[in-house]
């Protein structure tokens, strides 16, 4: 385990090291000019142009502009914003919360939803039901998340009136900031709750519906797909019919003996599923207008915002990667059988 | 491997209790509206609450429109100057010395962490002014340290001393007179911030809270703001002027202009910013909302650099402007949604020609004009589109196929060319190109921001002038112009500098862009912008008839 771990960690570097590489050097290749954006068309002056850039140190040569940044990283120190002047791990953390807020109800929807469509699909293997279910999750795994994010709007809110359009709570509860969990801070400050009671709680709930369903539509559809695989795998053991024929009622065979086992590849996935999830926030959260990190770096792409680019991606990256280490670490535990390898 | 049909019974459990559930949370949910609260759908986050930092219309509607305020400001829904933190000012007859005379009755607004302990005086406009100009200030290199759109006006030119002789008066020497000094001190980046907030600050070495929590004298107070979510003020109860008539108001961030529509049509927004052109018949339909329209104070154009051959010839420039057929642009680069332009001036700035008849469109006459110039069988040359969308130019390649496509039938073989816009203003500003399109939003109202930056001869020293014309007469007026602060004697010389501009024709004006706003119908009060911000100090929200 140790062996396997220490392994691990030196993947890690030259993939961080790749990143924070690409990540520079790619977003200062694309066509646009931060000084330029921050002048407009005044930045035809090439005196106030050469001021700007100087200041902002992008008159030097890319190779010197990249060690200072890597080295400053490695400090924890990822500059500021061009744009907005602050810390780029500030404006980080100020988002994280509100992604991941929405990614882990995008998830449990998914899984609430899928897993048990998976599980039916299987039992029912070739009935309509499973047709029917497969063909659907096809469709929502299809979806275009845009297209898919506007039509949920159309139906329930401007359609029905049933939920609000877009944001994360109703415009005028100010939530103080304890946790970023709008979920949580609303139940856990007293002023709050002594002013407004279970209200804003609610809010947040309404708010977070569509913008969770339409994010959570393709992992549902992928958590259906592979849960109905891992049964049927699981169906046809012989400790499945050992157990049927031991008398247990079907539910718990099912449930006991079928899904439990079935459970390790639908873990590895659902752990994959929230890295894509959390990082491709971008179109969900530019529908709902969620203040979350991939509304963030779309508009810092936009402004060419170097260090905030810089700084996101490297930080979203280091997320993905810990997941899968973490799921690599969860499926030795969970399977003992992976231990006994080495990696 | 089967199992008996009982097995399925548990699974529909879960979705029956997950339908009550959800159905029981909408309906607690509960939405606080009254005629008091206001919210405004913005397109995008503001860089910063200072507006002396940052020049874009997102800024400075949530900071110059909201919170601050300067001494000098143009009358809502015009680019007339009228007295604000100023009450009263005297220019020197010399035009170099102008001395304001401060209001005594006006408070800051207070904050969490700091309550003023004073009223605005002369300490604070040389605080604002400071910052920017001197470059040992304390606040200088706060956030950033940049003040472009203080150093692209000129300002820091401009201003030679900057004195107080006492708590309510400012006296400030110019370099050299500048009638437009009055419009440029009436721009966001001139806002009046406190001195007391940024000492107070200073001493617990917080200075870029002065950026983030901003402390001014207008009609709304900054409450809070989350990030890329929300913006939310309360009114200032202490407001010197008239105070609004709403209690609170808040911006919903909402970056995409569909769900900004559609934030409309369910309430949850009361006025949205720059709705999609695609949604603007949609607009009208919806009984509960209205659509206002103006003119953006824009001009695009396709300047002809004089300086080459053969466009130093004023009958050549005149037959490519005969040539081009500028209402089949409007229609399909602009959608309908701008005017054919006929002067270097957008119709809403005052001492815009009114009277000159348009650019008519005639490949005939251009052809003969031609032959007259002594290019009966045409010429060759490259036309520049522009790489960037602007509300000026929406589609410079699309437009610049259609100018090629006109051009052709008057014999005139036109190559497109475009580079990545940086390239593009530096080639365009050196001098590079025959034929270029470009465009302008004007900054202040003042014709001078046009005229001045696009046409005069300084100009083509520094790059902005990109038809490279230098006509001394035209050039003459435009000083002239700038000598004196009299209105109508400024309109008459402006007016025949358009006149001079008609007859060379250095560039040909193509369209002024037509700028939306729609809003539900209670909102009364609200006027366009002409300088395009969204102002909202004397909206209120009145039940409409049709709700």
């Amino acid at each position: 385990m140790k062996d396997f771990f220490v392994a691990r960690l030196k993947d890690l570097l030259p993939t961080l090291f790749g990143i924070s590489l690409i990540s520079f050097f790619i977003i200062r290749m694309i066509p646009g000019d931060p000084v330029l954006l921050l002048l407009g068309e005044r930045g035809a002056d090439p005196v106030v142009y050469q001021e700007m850039k100087k200041e902002l140190g992008l008159d030097k040569p890319m190779a010197s502009q990249y060690v200072p940044y890597l080295g400053n990283a490695l400090r924890g120190d990822f500059g500021k914003s061009i744009i907005s002047k602050r810390e780029v791990s500030e404006e980080f953390w100020d988002r994280f919360p509100a992604t991941l807020e929405l990614g882990l109800a995008a998830l449990f929807f998914a899984a609430v939803i899928g897993i048990p469509l998976g599980i039916i699909s299987a039992i029912k293997k070739g009935s309509f039901l499973d047709f029917f279910f497969m063909t659907t999750s096809l469709v929502g795994y299809s979806m275009p998340i845009f297209w898919w994010g506007l039509i949920l709007i159309m139906i329930f809110s401007v359609g029905f009136g049933l939920t609000p359009v877009s944001g994360r709570i109703d415009i005028f509860y100010e939530v103080p900031t304890i946790t970023g969990f709008y979920l949580i801070d609303t139940l856990i400050n007293p002023t709050l709750l002594k002013e407004e009671g279970l209200a804003p709680f609610f809010s947040a709930i309404d708010h977070l519906i569509l913008p969770a369903l339409a994010m959570g539509t393709i992992p549902l559809a992928v958590l259906a797909r592979m849960t109905r695989s891992s049964m049927l795998e699981v169906l046809d053991e012989d400790y499945m019919r050992t157990a049927t024929a031991k008398g247990l009622p079907p539910f718990r065979v099912i449930m006991i003996h079928g899904f439990r086992n079935a459970l390790i590849p639908i873990i590895t996935v659902m752990g994959l599923l929230f890295g894509s999830i959390v990082t491709g926030a971008i179109l969900t959260e530019t529908i709902f207008s969620w203040p979350g990190i991939g509304k963030w770096l779309v508009a810092s792409i936009n402004a060419r915002d170097y260090p905030v680019i810089q700084g996101g991606v490297l930080f979203i990256a280091s997320l993905i990667v810990f997941i899968n280490l973490s799921i690599d670490f969860l499926s030795k535990i969970i399977n003992p059988r992976l231990r006994s390898d080495d990696l | 491997m089967s199992f008996p049909q009982n097995t399925l019974r548990f699974h529909w459990f879960l979705p029956r209790i997950l339908l009550a559930s959800t159905l029981i949370l909408l309906s607690c949910s509960l939405k606080r509206r009254d005629n008091q609260s206001f919210i405004y759908c913005s397109e995008g986050s503001p860089s910063s609450f200072n507006p002396q930092i940052f020049t874009d219309g997102t800024s400075n509607n949530a900071s110059s429109h909201t919170i601050f305020e300067r001494l000098v400001a143009f009358k809502y829904g015009s680019v007339e100057i009228i007295p604000s933190l100023a009450e009263s000012f005297d220019i020197s007859e010399d035009r170099l010395t102008y001395t304001f005379h401060l209001r005594k009755d006006v408070p800051f607004h207070a904050n969490d962490r700091f309550t003023p302990t004073r009223l605005f005086n002369s300490k604070d406009v040389l605080f604002s002014i400071n910052r920017m100009l001197n470059k040992d200030h304390p606040y200088h290199k706060v956030s950033g340290g940049s003040y472009e759109y203080f150093v692209a006006m000129g300002m820091n030119k401009a201003i030679r001393s900057l004195k107080a002789p006492d708590l309510h008066t400012v006296v400030m020497t110019l370099s050299s007179p500048d009638a437009s000094f009055l419009a440029n001190l009436a721009m966001p980046f001139m806002s009046i911030h406190s001195q007391e907030y940024a000492e107070a600050l200073l001493k617990n070495k917080e200075q870029e809270r002065i950026d983030q929590y901003p402390i001014g004298t207008g009609p709304f107070v900054f409450k809070n703001y989350s990030k890329d979510s929300v913006i939310r003020y309360k009114v200032n109860l202490d407001y010197w002027g008239e105070k609004p008539s709403l209690k609170r108001m808040a911006f919903s961030i909402t970056t995409d202009a569909s769900v900004r529509f559609q934030k409309l049509k369910t309430m949850e927004c009361h006025f949205i910013n720059s709705p999609s052109p695609a949604d603007l018949e949609a607009i009208k339909r919806e009984p509960h909302l209205k659509l206002e329209e103006g003119f953006g104070l824009n001009v695009g154009y396709l300047a002809m650099n004089t300086e080459k051959k053969p466009f130093n010839n004023p009958k050549v420039r005149r037959a490519i402007s005969l040539a081009l057929n500028k209402k089949s642009y409007i229609k399909a680069i602009y959608l309908d949604q701008a005017i054919p332009a006929k002067n270097p001036l957008p119709p809403t700035i005052w001492s815009y020609h009114d009277e000159l008849k348009e650019l008519e469109y005639n490949p005939q006459k251009a052809k003969a004009l031609l032959k007259e110039a002594g290019l009966p069988q045409g010429f060759s040359a490259e036309l520049w589109t522009l790489p960037v969308s602007r509300p000026y130019n929406p589609n410079g390649k699309k437009m610049g196929e259609m100018m090629q496509a006109d051009l052709r039938k008057v014999g005139i073989d036109i190559k497109l060319v475009s580079y990545e816009w940086p390239t593009y203003l530096k080639k365009t500003s050196q001098g590079e190109h025959q034929m270029v399109q470009l465009g302008w939003s004007g900054d202040n109202g003042d014709p001078s921001n046009f005229l001045n930056v696009l046409l005069s001869c300084d100009g083509v020293t520094s790059g902005s002038n990109s038809a490279r014309w230098c006509h001394p007469q035209f050039d003459q007026l435009l000083k002239d112009a700038l000598l004196t602060s009299d209105i109508k004697e400024r309109t008459r010389l402006y007016k025949r500098a358009q006149e001079i501009f008609r007859e060379e024709l250095p560039w040909v004006p193509l369209a002024h862009s037509k700028v939306f706003r729609a809003m539900n119908k209670k909102v009364h009060g609200y006027k366009m912008d002409p300088l395009g911000g969204d102002i909202f100090r004397t909206i209120s929200l009145k039940k409409d008839s049709t709700q």
